[in-house]
């Protein structure tokens, strides 16, 4: 067999192993062995990749200076990439996919930008470089590949970057960008990148095209995320997601190489089943996402519903409710995460199931802001996760339940979705917490959650407020609870 | 239409270099096609507990561009062609072993015996 042939072949088996990797992700119990099977994949690919023909000639021809240029870059990414992975705190879990993310779907726009810089500049000397001179021909799967490589990157990038800085919450991020004229400015945009792309494939010699399609699809990427609310984070991460593993397979069709191809396309089809998952959940459609834009219907006015109707507590008149509950329920929200309470939450259960009540958590699909995020808090906390029910499964134990206590959650418990037809989250489905016989909110203030509005169960008979920063105010009450 | 066993090999055959153009796009769209439809069909019932893992996994994977990256910059090239495949490989990589390790510290923590 050739050494291509070798090559072919492990580039098939890393495919393979992805595959699998991504089989066994599905299951709890198989899936950090997916996680080994992936990493060994790519290392495969990766070795496989040091390999190709191009690669060992300038080996040959010019010594190892440019494997060791990669070698060191490689090294120098790995570290990086390491460190970053072990010092950010699991809060910061979305943030810093979103950036991990980011750097991939830059690495892609890389790879077609220096491809595209090579070919042009390759005097037609050897066989391999005529090749490559003919392949620059306008309308070539080349050509068309570039410029969709070069998009998808730029707006996976600058995308994933926007993104980063909403979770962060850096200060100029933090309110959805809503100005009117954002349409007419991303369909400018998106009619600019249109011809840019048609420009790359006409002539794709002009590489100053590739780099303008570039620089017009990063302010796309920026214009299309920053409108996009925090309550909406989870379904642009999946989609982000999925973008980065279409430029990955785009960047497959640059430089003709399958397990690009294949890898990017199983990303791109993973991310495109959790966007329609993340939907779903909210009851909106991905476009209503994109484009809708929160808080521009007619609201309800705060005053109005919360006015002389709210009831605040202290934690000792809540442990009392607790003493005589049998069944709680816990509804933690992104403030939880925020507060790092989890492991506080974890306490209270434990004092109240030597109480001999029952306690359970309801997860909503989009609590916290990446899919499954609320998930990986609680888990950090040793809560055993079949004690963690999905929304569909606890909503009709609420009624059953004789305490429900929300932590940091807002929109996600808020009755208005299943009440007022005119509301911005209309027909979102939403936890039941307002059939529990008390309902005990644990909150800082009365203000609104991502999606800006009112929440009518603050006002609710059934309902004690409990104004406090997440994490003492949990403390408080186990320390009540435990003293009464 | 030749037989299935016959265009298989076909579809890995990477750089045959001589092959029709047009062909060779077809032969990548046909891989794209399947390995996304794979990817449906794999990825298709997760629970949600797992999406976090999930996401930040295939994230990694997405990192596979770091093949690219190191094939470009270490192969024939111009100043600037390296420069930039180099770039490519320090992003790549940054995104492969974060998103590795990141995955494997979320599920550690499903993990009852830890610590």
């Amino acid at each position: 067999m050739s050494s291509q042939a070798w090559i072919n072949l492990a580039y098939l088996a890393a495919s393979m192993l992805f595959i699998v990797a991504f089989k066994l992700m599905t299951g709890p119990r198989t899936a950090v062995k997916g996680n080994y099977l992936g990493a060994a994949g790519m290392a495969i690919a990766l070795i496989a990749a040091c390999c190709e023909g191009p690669v060992i000639s300038r080996l040959t021809s010019a010594g190892p200076g440019a494997l060791v240029m990669v070698g060191i870059a490689a090294g120098i990414g790995a570290v990086i990439g390491g460190l970053m992975a072990i010092k950010y705190p699991m809060t910061g879990m979305p943030q810093m996919v979103a950036l991990l993310n980011g750097f991939g779907g830059a690495a892609s726009a890389l790879v077609a930008g220096a491809e595209l810089w090579n070919m042009t500049a390759a005097a037609a000397a050897t066989p391999a470089e005529q090749i490559a001179l003919a392949q620059l021909a306008p309308w070539t799967q080349f050509a068309i590949a570039t410029a969709l490589t070069g998009l998808i990157g730029a707006v996976t990038f600058w995308g994933s970057f926007v993104a980063f800085a909403k979770l962060e919450e850096l200060p100029r991020f933090k309110q959805a960008w809503t100005d009117p004229n954002r349409h007419w400015i991303n369909l400018g945009l998106a009619l600019a990148t249109l011809l840019l792309i048609c420009g790359v494939c006409a002539y794709p010699k002009a590489i100053l095209l590739y780099w303008l399609l570039v620089v017009v699809g990063s302010a796309l990427g920026c214009t299309l995320t920053m409108p996009i609310g925090g309550a909406d984070m989870p379904v642009v991460i999946c989609l982000l997601n999925s973008y980065s593993g279409l430029a990955a397979a785009a960047a497959g069709f640059v430089i003709d190489n399958s397990v690009l191809v294949i890898a990017g396309s199983l990303v791109g089809a993973s991310g495109l089943i959790l966007t329609a998952i993340m939907c779903q959940a909210m009851n909106r459609s991905l476009v209503g996402v994109l484009f809708g834009g929160l808080g521009t219907t007619s609201v309800a006015n705060a005053d109005d519903v919360y006015a002389g109707k709210v009831k605040s507590a202290s934690a000792e008149e809540i442990a009392m409710v607790l003493e005589g509950a049998s069944r709680v329920v816990i509804v933690p929200g992104y403030g939880l995460a925020v507060a790092q309470a989890q492991h506080a939450v974890r306490e209270l259960a434990n004092a109240l199931e030597k109480r001999g009540c029952t306690v359970e958590y309801a997860i909503h699909p989009v609590a916290g802001r990446m899919p499954g995020h609320m998930n990986v808090l609680l888990a950090e906390a040793d809560i055993p996760y079949e004690k963690l029910r999905e929304m569909d499964d606890i909503n009709p134990t609420f009624p059953e339940t004789d305490v429900a206590i929300v932590i940091g959650a807002n929109d996600v418990v808020n009755p208005a979705a299943r009440t007022d037809p005119k509301s911005p989250i209309a027909g979102m489905p939403i936890l039941d917490v307002d059939k529990a016989r008390t309902v005990v909110v644990v909150k800082r203030s009365l203000s609104p959650g991502f999606a800006g509005i009112p929440n009518p169960l603050f006002a609710a008979d059934n309902t004690l407020m409990y104004f406090a920063d997440g994490k003492k105010a949990i403390l408080d009450l186990t320390a009540a609870l435990q003293q009464g | 239409m030749p037989p299935l066993t016959a265009s298989l090999p076909l579809l890995f055959a990477e750089a045959a270099g001589a092959d029709d153009p047009a062909a060779r796009f077809i032969r990548l769209l046909t891989v794209f096609l399947l390995a996304m439809w794979v990817g449906f069909e794999v990825i298709m019932k997760v629970p949600q507990r797992l999406h976090t893992p999930l996401t930040s996994g295939s994230n990694a994977i997405s990192g596979i561009t770091a093949v690219g990256a190191i094939v470009v910059a270490g192969s024939l090239a111009t100043g600037v062609g390296t420069l930039l495949g180099l770039l490519g490989v320090v992003l790549a990589m940054i995104n492969v072993v974060g998103g590795f390790v990141v995955t494997h510290r979320m599920l550690e923590m499903f993990n009852p015996k830890k610590k």
